[in-house]
């Protein structure tokens, strides 16, 4: 079994390289359909692993000796087991069907190959992240991902915002990864290792208030890689990237890895009720706060990725009450519609000439009927709606927020869940049906190419119909993981996805009826609402005004006064010394042999003093 | 009574006297007489140093010496013929082609 | 007594010999004055009791080495005097007094590795100094004095390939004979 699990952790970075010789060359399909080929490979691997982990039995290798440093020993090791498994999966699939997708996507792009290199690369990283046993290799994982987010979120670094919005990612991204060392150094300095086994077998016997430590700092890593509030203003911004990357990387993958930080670390927050529940408050006010985002924005992949904030929102209030098969299960079928809704996206992008303005959009239904189609069923999917994959994690969630008493978090979440199923479908009523305004710009819409339909429909299934494989999924992560007790009464549990797909039903045929009819007026973007809902709660305003001016003021400070006139000043003062007494001693090198020779007796001279006068004291 | 300090007195003064030569002196054969002289400085405080200590080893450094003067002679010279074939001239000044 | 006589005498003639050597306008009594200075030196090892190195030092320098310089200077036109002007008479002649004193300094210092032990007694009942180089030489020294051999030979190659005729020539490349004369 070894084997797959190195065939499936090394074929994404094989391709990878192997593209990355093709960087500077022009368009290449060899390098798209090797590297898709190659995933696919990891994927196929990563199924055989998926079914020997399900006859119970765990696969650890140690590959080799990492860092090995008086009692610091970090090995190269790889799990998989239950869980690792289920990501490995996911990601495997994911990532081929987006790899197919980009052949399509990217067709026209000068720089075909360097997008599949980096994209291979990321899929490696991610593949550490998830296969790692220790957190040392977890972090490396981590940090992969968050590089290659940032080569594919700047891919089109000419493009002045698409390099912002990449710097912006990572600078976002270094602060939580801050909190992540951190708490990874209390583990070391507490337990003293980075293997996750020993770390949970011994975390227990740690003052609480160490552990809380840990647990606050590793949730402060999950944070930035999962956009949470406040350092959630990347994730929309970072739509500025290619579309399969909005899809793989900004949706379906990378941003979970803080939800499989979590779950992963679940022994530790299981012992630390108070953090969790602070985690499940911090995603429900998330869930609801990017969704509330979503309702008026006008950019169609923002919107998509409001949707996806407020999805983690409900991963992390799973993961934060402990219900860790839950958020995991969340995770795995929203990465599968929500990468659905984004190729969509693609799609319909592609047919708009880049343009991303949902009300100039409308009536595309008739010009691209399986785009359409298939971005209906992932939109139904992600508002929940029986028997599509959403209906199932997120009625999971709610429940799971009921059950815990906390009716506060399932109020919000049940808000959340009517907006989402809103918003959903002002999408797809104002990007698919109604009045064709796009006619007025000259746009003549053109439905993808054949195999890029095709590529999706694994996903459309699997939207579909992975949620009825919630009771297996249930046997196969609890054996791994913490099972989350339902005390729920039958009947009250029944009520209760009664009335959250009232809710959804409720917000989908508002927003049919309403878009139906041409929408709302216009004078309600003069609302105070609106605006502030528009702008983002004027938190990008806030950053800009509360850390970027002062911040950009005393850096201009510093390089204007401290580093111009006293750093500068006293390196430049040594290099003029130096080149000024180069320019004087230049003369010495007459050529003159004459006054070579009497340069050599004055060191004659020098050597000879030193050798009466100087006596080393022996 | 003639002792060591003499002699090494006397190999520096004559070491010294070879010195101001190489210094002063612009033609080349100068030069190659001044270091001659510097050698045999060296040689003289070599043999002396072998007498006072009763040992032959200074004898056989000054030997080695006399021998690398000798092969210095022969190449020097060749060059410095084939210089003045060249330019006509053995003065230390017109060698200003390493002039940087 | 007679030591100190010869020694002091032979201090002085060495001294002027090469005074006149150092600051001599004319070539030709350089050469002379050290071929004189040379037999001089010779005289000191003799005072030693290096017979052997004396009589190395006659053979060498007054017969070789002063053979070499007068064949050499045939080919110069030692009559016209090379001009000798210097510009910082001041810098070097107090290099040469500094210099001069830290070297006597230096020489006249109390030798204070008393403690040096003889290896390589000199003398030995019976047997002189020519033999003790011998056996000296070709024992220990052995393998420096093949390199000095060896060393001469590549020396006397190289000075007969040098002043031979044929040197405007590029000996390596005869082929390219448009090179000629640019490569001496």
């Amino acid at each position: 079994m070894e084997k797959y699990l190195y065939i499936a952790l090394f074929a994404p970075i094989v391709g990878s390289l192997i593209a990355a010789l093709f960087a500077q060359s022009p368009k290449n399909l060899f390098t798209g359909i090797f590297t898709s080929a190659l995933i696919f490979v990891s994927f196929i691997s990563s199924m055989i692993l998926l079914n020997y982990v399900d006859m119970d039995k765990i696969v650890h290798v140690e590959m080799m000796d990492w860092i090995s440093a008086g009692n610091l020993s970090v090995p190269f090791g790889f799990v998989v087991d239950q869980v690792s498994v289920i990501m490995m999966v996911t990601v495997t699939l994911v990532s081929t069907i987006v790899h197919i997708y980009s052949i399509g996507y990217m067709e026209h792009d000068e720089s075909f190959n360097r997008f599949f290199s980096y994209l291979s690369a990321f899929v490696f990283s991610m593949m550490i992240l998830v296969m790692s046993d220790n957190f040392i290799g977890l972090f490396i994982g981590w940090e992969g991902v968050g590089l290659c987010s940032w080569l594919l979120i700047g891919f089109w670094y000419k493009k002045h915002s698409a390099s912002w919005a990449a710097n912006e990612a990572f600078i976002m991204n270094r602060i939580g990864d801050l909190g992540m060392l951190m708490g990874i150094f209390l583990i070391y300095w507490n337990i003293g290792s980075f293997q996750y086994d020993v770390v949970f077998a011994n975390i227990v016997n740690l003052d609480p208030s160490e552990v809380t430590w840990i647990g606050i700092f590793l949730f402060i890593g999950a944070m930035g890689k999962s956009a949470q509030f406040p350092l959630h203003t990347w994730l929309a911004d970072a739509m500025e990237g290619p579309t399969p990357v909005s899809a793989l990387i900004h949706a379906a993958t990378m941003v979970t890895a803080g939800v499989y930080l979590i779950v992963r670390a679940g022994e530790i927050y299981i012992l630390i009720p108070e953090v969790g529940m602070f985690i499940a408050s911090l995603g429900a006010f998330v869930a609801v706060f990017a969704a509330s985002m979503a309702l008026v924005n006008k950019d169609l992949k923002r919107i998509i990725a409001y949707s996806t904030l407020s999805q983690l929102g409900y991963m992390f209030v799973a993961a934060g009450l402990g219900a860790y098969w839950i958020a995991l299960f969340h995770l795995m079928t929203h990465a599968f519609f929500k990468s659905l809704l984004f190729l969509g996206a693609g799609n319909v992008m592609h047919a708009m000439d880049g343009n991303l303005d949902i009300k100039r959009m409308g009536g595309l239904y008739k010009a691209m009927r399986p785009t359409a189609i298939l971005m209906s069923i992932a939109s139904v999917a992600l508002a929940g709606i029986y028997p599509l994959a959403g209906f199932f994690s997120k009625d999971k969630i709610l429940e799971v927020a009921f059950n815990n008493g906390s009716y506060l978090l399932w109020g919000a979440l049940f808000v959340g869940a009517g907006l989402t199923a809103f918003y959903s479908f002002r999408l797809v009523m104002l990007v698919f049906f109604g009045e064709k305004i796009y006619e007025k710009d000259g746009i003549h819409p053109h439905e993808a190419h054949p195999f890029v339909i095709y590529a999706l429909t694994p996903l459309a299934l699997l939207a579909i119909v992975a949620g009825f494989f919630e009771h297996s999924f249930h046997e196969f992560t609890t054996q791994l993981l913490s099972d989350y007790e339902f005390t729920l009464d039958h009947s009250v549990g029944a009520m209760l996805i009664f009335a959250t797909s009232a809710m959804a039903l409720s917000g989908i045929a508002y927003a049919v009826y309403k878009y139906k009819r041409g929408g709302f007026s216009e004078n309600i973007e003069n609302w105070g609402v609106y605006k502030l809902l528009s702008n983002q709660y004027y938190i990008p305003k806030l950053y800009e005004v509360a850390i970027m001016k002062p911040f950009t003021a005393l850096s201009r400070f510093a390089w204007l006064n401290i580093d111009n006139k006293i750093v500068d000043a006293s390196v430049d003062l040594i290099a003029k010394t130096i080149y000024g007494g180069g320019e004087k001693a230049r003369k010495m090198q007459s050529g003159n042999l004459s006054s070579m020779l009497r340069w050599m007796v004055v060191g004659i001279v020098v050597l000879l003093a030193l050798a009466i006068f100087y006596r080393p004291t022996v | 009574m003639i002792t060591l300090t003499h002699y090494l007195v006397l190999s520096a003064i004559l070491f010294s006297i070879g010195l101001v030569g190489v210094m002063k002196r612009k033609n080349l054969l100068m030069l190659f007489f001044s270091t001659e002289i510097l050698l045999n400085a060296v040689n003289i405080g070599f043999a002396a140093v072998s007498h006072y200590y009763n040992d032959l080893s200074g004898q056989m450094f000054a030997f080695f010496i006399i021998a690398v003067a000798a092969s210095e002679i022969a190449v020097g010279l060749g060059l410095l013929v084939l210089w003045y074939k060249k330019t006509g001239s053995v003065d230390l000044d017109s060698l200003q082609t390493m002039k940087g | 007594m007679f030591e100190v006589i010869a020694f002091y005498t032979f201090s002085i003639l060495t001294i002027i010999m090469f005074g006149i050597v150092v600051l001599s306008k004319n070539a030709l009594y350089a050469m002379s004055a050290l071929a004189g200075g040379m037999i001089f030196i010779a005289g000191f090892f003799f005072l030693l009791g290096a017979e052997f190195l004396g009589v190395v030092q006659i053979v060498v320098y007054s017969g070789a080495v002063m053979a070499l310089y007068a064949f050499g200077m045939m080919f110069f036109d030692t009559t016209r005097d090379v001009k000798e002007n210097i510009h910082y008479k001041k810098v070097l002649y107090s290099l040469f007094i500094a210099s001069a004193i830290l070297i006597v300094i230096i020489m006249s210092a109390p030798i204070y590795s008393a403690n040096i032990e003889a290896f390589y007694p000199a003398v030995i009942d019976g047997v002189g100094n020519i033999q003790m180089v011998g056996l000296i030489l070709f024992t220990k020294y052995l393998i420096p004095f093949e390199l000095a051999a060896v060393m001469l030979l590549v020396s006397m190659i190289s000075g007969i390939l040098l002043v031979s005729k044929r040197m405007e020539m590029n000996l390596t490349e005869e082929d390219h004979y448009e090179e000629k004369g640019e490569i001496i």
